[in-house]
């Protein structure tokens, strides 16, 4: 009986393995094609070969016709003066949230909550006015203005710090602690996981953000490496295909080399923070 | 000073920070929008004044606003099932035991993280007529030649592939979140049953699975309004507007034409459309805690 059972089932196994293989392939291999092209000389860019001689030549051309490196530091410099503010800015608002119920405190959350749906990318062309008015203009500080007090958040740590058991305050309060040692001694080491997803999750929303960044600014001095590769790649900049390719993945390589490595923190972290 | 009293003192000061920035770049634009809808363009010469509902009939009255909203829908309805669907598929295929299934995972989720402007730029070469990827393979059966951007009939249906390659992954790790919350027994009785498997996802897998798809759907749809990053590398809108999608004409109205007012026009549309979306995800979320 169990031989009668188990033929089948492993056939289906075989071939449930390579559907996901196939799968797979198919959705690796746009990537794989652009690694192919940024490797070898423009020649090989169509024409298949495994003994098409591999080159750095493209990545060097890419860096000399753009500086891929200044926009590759004005973006680590959006991505962390963003998170740190967003760190600060939400865990202050959070708590109030969790452990105050103070006058106003429902309006307010409510108001917190429609930058979940109206994010601020829907109102370029106001938020433009207002960084204008304060001439923010071309400035990192301008394009990550907007995105600091973050709902999602707020949102986020006010459910983690929810579900921190009162007594915990209660305790640090009777060994004297005031109400940011209780927030920073037993609060924010408490929501560590929601801190690590919502950091996950908002460094690789802003390496790839585009449309506002591109509204903001206008020179080399600001512009994030998405709105170079974008200047870069546009199709009437008549560059060639390789080197496009190896900018590309410039572009992606940290973001992406950093997925490779914590894949799993990344997966559970975007699990995480779109579930709750 | 009571302590009670005090306690509203704190809320406030710890919020006051987050809720200035809200207040700045979320409230404050949306009710600017609004009345900037209701004026007119100023020039030099004549400055902006309160026109009324002028600026929504020139919108009713404009053929590219109808074509760039009903491009919406069909960029909604092209990418969103499928995506569902393809991510439903991928989710079964790596919960279950599979030689190399942490890299077969891995190569669903990677376009997750990658830039859609990066993303553009990749498939911008398969769809370049001749040189390109798709033409180079079509040549090899004697078709070829043909320009997948250029023409209006085709430039939107290669946007939605490329969008469905980008999106399919990500939606799977809810799918994949959603299946190990289901109790393996379900599966065990389904066989011991005699039902197909066709029949349990149809009848018990699904059925389960139906919240998750709310939630994705809700997400894809807003997704599809606010991520146009694309069309700047592939198409900017064109040919005649046949990939223009709304956010993207927003951008144009304000930044190319210099149109700030019917930019806010337009604007209110959208922000009329994500509010009806707030609505039901409002109401679906009520029927998931039902669910539950």
């Amino acid at each position: 009986m169990k031989t009668n059972r188990f033929i089948p089932r492993d056939f289906q196994g075989v071939l449930d393995a390579g559907a996901a293989w196939f799968l797979a392939l198919l959705w690796i291999a746009p990537l794989a094609y652009a690694f192919w092209a940024a490797f070898h000389p423009g020649e090989y860019a169509v024409h298949f070969d495994i003994f098409a001689p591999l080159t750095l030549a493209n990545f060097r051309e890419a860096l000399s016709q753009a500086p891929f490196l200044r926009y590759a530091f004005n973006t680590f410099v959006l991505v962390s003066t963003i998170l740190t503010a967003q760190l600060v800015l939400c865990t202050l608002a959070a708590y109030a949230f969790a452990r105050y119920r103070f006058f106003g405190s429902d309006i307010a959350f409510a108001l917190v909550l429609v930058q979940l749906m109206i994010t601020p990318e829907i109102l370029i062309v106001e938020n433009y006015g207002t960084l204008a008015r304060f001439e923010l203009i071309d400035t990192i500080l301008g394009i990550g203005l907007p995105y600091m007090a973050s709902a999602f958040g707020i949102f986020l740590l006010r459910q983690a710090f929810k579900s921190i058991p009162k007594e915990l305050e209660e305790a640090a309060r009777l060994e004297g602690c005031g109400v940011f040692g209780v927030l920073w001694r037993v609060y924010v080491p408490l929501a560590r996981p929601t801190y690590l997803a919502y950091g996950l999750v908002s460094i690789s929303h802003h390496w790839n953000n585009f449309l506002w960044p591109l509204v903001v600014t206008n020179s080399v001095e600001t512009r994030p490496l998405t709105v170079g590769l974008g200047i870069f790649g546009a199709p009437e900049s008549g560059v060639d295909w390789s080197i496009i390719s190896a900018a590309t993945l410039m572009s992606v390589a940290p973001l992406l080399i950093a997925f490779l490595l914590f894949q799993r923190q990344f997966v559970q972290s975007f699990m995480h923070a779109g579930i709750k | 000073m009571s302590r009670n009293f005090m306690k509203h003192v704190y809320g406030w000061l710890l919020l006051t920070p987050a809720i200035i920035l809200l207040i700045a770049f979320t409230h404050y634009p949306t009710v600017a929008t609004i009345v900037d809808s209701l004026f007119s363009k100023g020039t030099a010469i004549r400055p902006s004044r309160f026109v009324g509902l002028a600026n929504y009939e020139i919108m009713i009255a404009d053929p590219i606003f109808w074509k760039v909203l009903s491009n919406n829908a069909w960029y909604a309805i092209g990418t969103i099932p499928t995506s569902i669907v393809l991510a439903i598929a991928m989710a079964l295929l790596v919960n279950r035991s599979l030689p190399g299934r942490s890299l077969v995972r891995m190569a669903y989720f990677t376009p997750t993280i990658l830039p859609m402007i990066a993303v553009a730029n990749i498939w911008l070469f398969f769809y370049t007529p001749d040189i390109g990827l798709i033409d180079q393979v079509a040549g090899i059966f004697g078709i070829g030649g043909y320009n997948w951007l250029g023409d209006p009939t085709t430039v939107l249906p290669s946007i939605i592939v490329m969008t469905i390659w980008k999106e399919a992954g990500f939606f799977m790790i809810f799918y994949l979140a959603a299946l190990q919350n289901i109790p393996p027994e379900l599966e065990e009785a389904a066989r011991l049953e005699g039902s197909t498997r066709w029949y349990y996802f149809r009848r018990v897998l699904f059925p389960l699975l139906m919240p998750t798809t709310m939630f994705v759907m809700i997400n894809a749809v807003l997704n599809s309004f606010k991520l146009v990053d694309h069309l700047f590398i592939l198409t900017k809108g064109g040919p005649d507007n046949a990939s223009n999608l709304l956010l993207y004409y927003i951008f144009e109205s304000a930044f190319s034409y210099f149109d700030t007012n019917y930019a806010a026009t337009l604007t209110v549309v959208l922000l009329g459309l994500l509010a009806l979306m707030a609505l039901m995800q409002f109401y679906f979320l009520d029927k998931r805690v039902h669910y539950r």
